[in-house]
């Protein structure tokens, strides 16, 4: 199985791993994938002034599905809530270098920000 | 004796290292004694012959069998393939259908659904969370117009033992041909094609220590005399059942790696099994949240077959990376599907997707083992640290219960 030295790192020391309080009104909440297909991933992002200040992940998946997400959370530290809803998955697919069938990864972490940034959006409004 | 590098091989199911007594035993069938065993013209054809003819008779023996009911081949999905399609095609007119069982390995489903696209019938036996077929389901399915029942002996995925002697009894009574693909049990279990009323059995030598590209299959010549199509033609070599030069040192390989399979005999089996067991201990006693797949009681001595709640089986491998094991999950090829065997035991794709099969064999150590057991649990542990599965069962939360937003 050949992954990319970038995914062994991901996947050997995972950025920001953990978990936020769901309930909080700062913070948005994605969680996307099935068990039964594999993979979950948990994504969130703590948002101040429309600056996202923190995000954490959890993930439930392989190599590749657990470094997408890591990766998301890097990017996603210090962006704006607009430039972060902007990360494709070809990004991820492009900075991790993987290969065809482990896209579908990618895919469920821009799933995964997407959905982080849409909660947020919806507490922001009630 | 040293594993061809540091890492620890525990996959023995897939295939296994070439005994030193075998290679040596091989060799001289390379360069020096390199003759053709159907040349009848000079002593290097005679040569090859004695040494085939010397294998086939010690390969009988050991299963009950007689000299002329071995047929070598590459291997057991050769075997398999001849055995299933020989039958189908040479007994057509008798019936079209076959029966089999939905864990077979490819090498018999595959041939079957190229038959079923051909017009036969194939009934595919379902099995219980166990991996055992129903013998009752087995009676009830053959029919006027079967001809052939092909089951394994020993699961290579899960380990699970089938009762081959019940079986084979079962056909016999009903007048069925019974297959039996024993690729997993060959040289480890005992086996015996009269006791067992066993027509044609596959096996392979690299199951055993022996090298890989050759196999045999066993043939039924008397009560009832089993007959088959060629589905390889040529030379008429194998008396005209299957075609192609012999491979003269893989042949000496699998009678010698039989021979040395043998020689541990129960000894060797149970000290496996000890490792297995020591290995299924450590694993249950550290972790929860883990499940054994496969028969508890009749099962591979090499084989443990693990689901481990909440992680996901190819990360898992990859936090072994000096571990040699298989996923039960098939994620590691293309297709992404979980293991077709897990599912027919009504295993939840969740689960199938967790399952590691460690395959304990000849040279594994208990040092191994023990640094198998710790890596694993480290590496659970770890994973479950970021497994938001695991997150929302330590809050209480029933997974089953969740709208999963799929993809």
């Amino acid at each position: 199985m050949g992954y990319s030295n970038k995914v062994i790192d991901h996947y050997e020391n995972p950025r920001n791993v953990g978990s936020m309080d769901k309930d909080a009104a700062d913070v948005g909440t994605g969680v996307v994938g099935a068990p039964e297909c594999g993979d979950v991933m948990k994504l969130q992002i703590q948002v101040e002034d429309g600056v996202i200040t923190d995000a954490k992940f959890k993930t439930f998946g392989c190599g590749s599905a657990i470094a997408s997400s890591s990766l998301a959370t890097e990017w996603l530290k210090g962006r704006t809530v607009t430039s972060a809803s902007e990360i494709r998955n070809t990004d991820i697919v492009e900075e991790l270098e993987l290969p065809p069938v482990k896209i579908h990864c990618s895919v469920l972490a821009e799933d995964a920000i997407k959905q982080a940034i849409a909660d947020y959006q919806t507490k922001q409004k009630s | 004796m040293n594993t061809p590098s540091s890492h620890i091989y525990l996959d023995s199911q897939a295939t296994t290292s070439v005994d030193p007594q075998v290679l040596e035993t091989m060799l001289p069938w390379f360069h020096e004694k390199f003759g053709n065993a159907a040349s009848r013209s000079h002593s290097f054809g005679w040569e090859a012959d004695k040494a085939v003819e010397s294998a086939r008779a010690t390969l009988a023996a050991g299963i009950g069998a007689k000299s002329r009911e071995i047929l070598f081949t590459s291997g057991a999905t050769e075997s398999d393939n001849l055995a299933i399609l020989g039958v189908a095609k040479m007994y057509a007119s008798k019936g079209k259908h076959l029966i089999t069982c939905v864990t077979e390995h490819k090498a018999v489903l595959d041939p079957m659904q190229a038959l079923e696209n051909d017009g036969w019938k194939i009934t595919c036996l379902e099995v219980d969370e166990n991996g055992c077929l129903s013998l009752d389901d087995l009676k009830n399915a053959i029919q006027e117009n079967t001809v052939l029942v092909s089951i394994m002996h020993g699961n290579n995925e899960v380990g699970t033992v089938h009762p081959i002697a019940e079986i084979g009894a079962i056909c016999r009574e009903a007048g069925v041909l019974f297959h039996c693909d024993a690729t997993q049990t060959f040289g480890k279990m005992p086996l015996d094609v009269e006791a067992m009323n066993i027509d044609l059995l596959s096996a392979s030598a690299h199951k055993i220590y022996g090298p890989k590209g050759v196999g045999l299959l066993y043939v039924r010549r008397r009560n009832p005399r089993v007959r088959l199509t060629p589905i390889m033609h040529g030379g008429g070599h194998e008396r005209g059942f299957r075609s192609g030069t012999l491979n003269v040192p893989g042949i000496v390989g699998l009678a010698k790696a039989f021979e040395v399979s043998q020689e541990g005999g129960a000894a060797e089996q149970s000290r496996i099994q000890e490792l297995r067991n020591l290995l299924e201990t450590k694993l249950f006693d550290a972790l929860e949240s883990v499940y054994l797949n496969g028969h508890p009681e009749n099962r591979l001595d090499c084989c443990l077959n693990i689901s481990f709640g909440f992680v996901e089986g190819e990360s898992l491998i990859m936090g072994m990376p000096d571990i040699a094991v298989s996923s039960g999950s098939a994620c590691t090829s293309a297709s992404l599907e979980p293991s077709y065997v897990l599912r027919a035991m009504g295993v939840g794709d969740d689960l199938a997707h967790s399952s590691l099969r460690f395959g304990i064999g000849r040279w594994t150590t208990k040092e191994e083992i023990e640094t198998v057991a710790e890596t694993v649990i480290h590496a659970v542990n770890r994973l479950r640290d970021m497994s938001p599965l695991w997150e929302m069962d330590q809050e209480g939360i029933d997974l089953s219960t969740v709208q999963w937003a799929g993809h």
